[in-house]
């Protein structure tokens, strides 16, 4: 069997380029290295009519949960889920045990990565010491490690101090790094398990509103303005908060923002049964939010989708409610949420998805070799995926050591034929490549 | 019957009307029931109370007892709870051993309804964080119907923390179902939020509200949780939203004071006030060992109560 690689007659859409059309592709020594009409050259083909190429999927949000829970997760199963998803590069977040702070620590995470070869880990580094949100980590150390960190957030945590924000954006620059803040102010948020609303309010559970995150962009957008850093607003919940950046980027302010597959489909009353797999956070909010999440997504207010992959092992999720964890898997399942609830629904077109699960967030973190332009010479990091395929979800069949989706038994369009990873399959013909599944 | 009765909502106005008309035969002989019935020998029931309670927990047990169930109490403090057992170990453990029935009373709200999940026994909730006390709801409609004989068109003005109470929460569907009117009543701190969509007038004027009144129910100021910032300070609570006997004169004369217990005198009502004539605060305990009992009866017993109670 020959290296190369042909995917015959796929649609090609790729933003980075402009091209959406049909097109073959040809893949040799793990780059791209012919665009157009290929003819057959003692490559192995495959037949892709009716499919879509684009660029794999970039994620900038993903609880890998190693090192330090590594029975939720590891590196390299969530990658494997990653793969299966269409993704090539994943983000791996920094509330890890012991918390990515430190250079040793994203070295670890992106050597178990390379390990792995299931997707190229990029770690994200912690804005804070142990994510205690006083001192600022060493983030210089982080930018010029072998990680070579662009990007740091205390996710799950809030910068609550506003002094420390400022900081932390101004310090950045120096390596024009991004600062990305879960926005959920401390006070208003105190106790709350839920969006607050009808719902919570019915159920007796204590509710986190939706100003909670509002406050904080507000603060965030205002500093970010203040020091001309690069701000990026994670999983955007609330129609207020859309609101604010679509106001903040007209206004120059450099923001960048990302929602959720479940904050683009899932509503707060799916909670009314108290299983805590619907526990998130932010959390689930309303139709209204929804709606303007989806809108904002569709608009480029918010510029990319990222997964917030969150895996928590069985015992931990099956609790009373207020005592579990908060998180959902989202790996494999991004890309069937997306095109059942944005590409089908008509909010956005093929192009615009491939943006936004792809090029945008490559963008964000100027990662080059991701995000396209499917053209010879690039790194053949590439999707092919059945746009029709129709699958239901089965949270016993996921890659991840976790079962934790809130999509369980939903039927989903779209599906992941091949993920290749600079010319190597990770899956290939909807089965895992190496062998593992 | 309804399996669970995770919440009042579970039971429609036909199958509350058919509890309370249950307990009553109960009560022929008078309010305590003395008498014992055989229908639930060889049913067990658990009271799995993973939070204080003097009064739900006796109340359960009586009832139970009173019907010939085996009752187990299990209460958390010297259980395998505290050796960090989870929720759904316990009760799995509890059921493998052969229950019928499982009463709980837990601080998370929903907790029954995980329960009513892993466990095959009936589930009755009797207490879950700020949800539901759908349990007190019956005895207190019970209370309610045995001075006014029916609901509709009566006025309930429930006063205090509204926010974090699962009594109230429970009393609200319940009444609005049998077709009372309700008023909630207190500082804007203490009531729920979006409390637009429950169907309720609110208000912040207690006095304003007293003159209309049928039934005025007081809610407990829970003091464990302390006031957590939602009044300044427990005096002027008491002074702005509390009941004393002078503030009691504006009642009109037929009008009840209620509490679900246990009081806080001298913070939202005081003594002069519970101890009034109007005060129906111990045909409230009374009673619920009565609705318990018809509750247990038709879960478990599986009968209407318009066939004859069995006597022994």
């Amino acid at each position: 069997m020959s290296d190369a690689v042909i995917f015959r007659g796929a649609r090609v859409v790729d933003p980075a380029s402009g091209r959406d059309e049909t097109a073959d592709v040809r893949v040799e020594d793990g780059s791209v290295t012919d665009v157009g009409r290929v003819s057959a050259n003692h490559a192995e083909e495959f037949d892709c009519a009716g499919l879509i190429l684009a660029p794999g999927f970039v994620d900038l949000h993903a609880h890998l949960r190693e090192p330090g829970r590594e029975d939720a997760e590891t590196v390299a199963t969530g990658t494997r889920a990653a793969a299966r998803g269409g993704y090539t590069a994943v983000c791996a977040m920094a509330n890890t045990d012991p918390v990515a702070d430190s250079a040793a620590i994203v070295e670890q995470v992106a050597a178990l990565g390379r390990a792995a070869g299931l997707a190229d880990v990029y770690p994200v580094g912690a804005i804070s010491v142990g994510l205690q949100g006083e001192q600022l980590a060493e983030l210089g150390e982080m930018a010029t490690s072998g990680a070579r960190v662009n990007f740091f957030s205390d996710d799950g945590k809030c910068v609550q101090s506003a002094g420390l924000m400022r900081r932390a954006l101004e310090y950045a620059r120096a390596f024009d790094a991004v600062i990305a803040n879960h926005a959920e102010e401390g006070a208003l948020a105190s106790g709350g398990h839920m969006n607050e609303g009808e719902v919570s309010s019915i159920l007796g559970i204590t509710g986190i509103p939706s100003e909670a995150e509002e406050v904080i962009v507000a603060r965030d957008l205002a500093l970010a303005k203040l020091t001309g850093a690069r701000l990026h607003v994670p999983h955007v919940s609330t129609a207020g908060t859309v609101e604010l950046i679509r106001v903040a980027k007209a206004r120059g302010i450099r923001v960048t923002a990302e929602a959720t597959p479940h904050h683009l489909s899932l509503t707060d009353d799916l909670v009314s049964g108290y299983d805590p797999v619907f526990k998130v956070a932010p959390p689930l909010r309303t139709r209204e939010d929804v709606e303007a999440v989806r809108k904002g997504l569709a608009d480029g207010t918010i510029d990319c989708v990222a997964t917030d992959h969150a895996p928590h092992p069985p015992e931990d999720k099956e609790r009373e409610f207020d005592l579990a964890p908060c998180g959902m898997l989202n790996l494999e399942t991004a890309l069937g949420v997306l095109v059942t609830d944005m590409v089908d629904s008509g909010l956005i077109d093929w192009p615009r998805l491939v943006e936004a699960m792809s090029v945008a967030p490559a963008r964000v973190r100027s990662l080059t070799g991701h995000g396209g332009p499917v053209a010879p010479g690039a790194p053949a990091n590439l999707v092919v995926l059945d746009p029709a395929a129709t699958w239901v979800v089965d949270p016993g069949l996921l890659a991840s050591k976790s079962k934790n989706t809130p999509f369980a038994g939903r039927t989903l369009k779209g599906k992941v034929v091949h993920t290749m990873l600079r010319g190597r399959f990770t899956v290939r013909e909807g089965s895992d490549a190496d062998g593992q599944r | 019957m309804i399996r669970h009765l995770l919440s009042i909502k579970d039971l429609d106005p036909e199958g509350i009307e058919r509890v309370l008309a249950t307990a009553a035969t109960f009560q022929a002989d008078g309010p305590r029931i003395m008498r014992k019935y055989p229908t639930l020998r060889g049913k067990t029931v658990v009271n799995l109370f993973y939070e204080a309670s003097t009064r739900t927990r006796t109340s359960f047990e009586l009832a139970a007892k009173r019907l010939s169930a085996d009752v187990v109490n299990f209460s958390v403090s010297g259980s395998a709870v505290e050796k960090g057992e989870s929720l759904k170990d316990t009760a799995q453990t509890i059921e493998a051993m052969g229950v019928d029935a499982i009463v709980i009373r837990h601080s998370s709200s929903g907790a029954p309804n995980r329960l009513a999940g892993w466990v095959s026994a009936n589930v009755i909730n009797a207490g879950d964080g700020m949800h539901e006390h759908p349990t007190q709801a019956l005895l207190d409609l019970y209370t309610i119907r045995q001075h006014f004989g029916s609901f509709s068109g009566l006025r309930v003005a429930i006063v205090g923390d509204i926010a974090h109470s699962r009594v109230a929460r429970s009393n609200v569907w319940g009444l609005q179902m049998m077709g009372a009117d309700v008023t909630l009543v207190g500082p804007p701190t203490l009531l729920p939020p979006r409390v637009e969509g429950w169907g309720v007038e609110t208000t912040a004027d207690i006095e304003a509200v007293l003159p209309k009144a049928d039934v005025v129910y007081l809610l407990r100021m829970q003091l464990e949780r302390g006031t957590g910032g939602t009044v300044p300070t427990l005096r002027e609570y008491s002074r702005l939203w509390g009941l004393d006997a002078a503030r009691a004169t504006l009642l009109k004369d037929e009008a009840l004071i209620m509490h679900p217990g246990p009081m806080n005198r001298g913070v939202e009502i005081t003594a002069d006030a519970a101890e009034l004539p109007r005060s129906v605060i111990t045909d409230q305990v009374a009673n619920g060992v009565a609705v318990r009992m018809a509750l247990l009866y038709l879960m478990l017993g599986g009968r209407d109560a318009r066939e004859e109670v069995p006597v022994e």
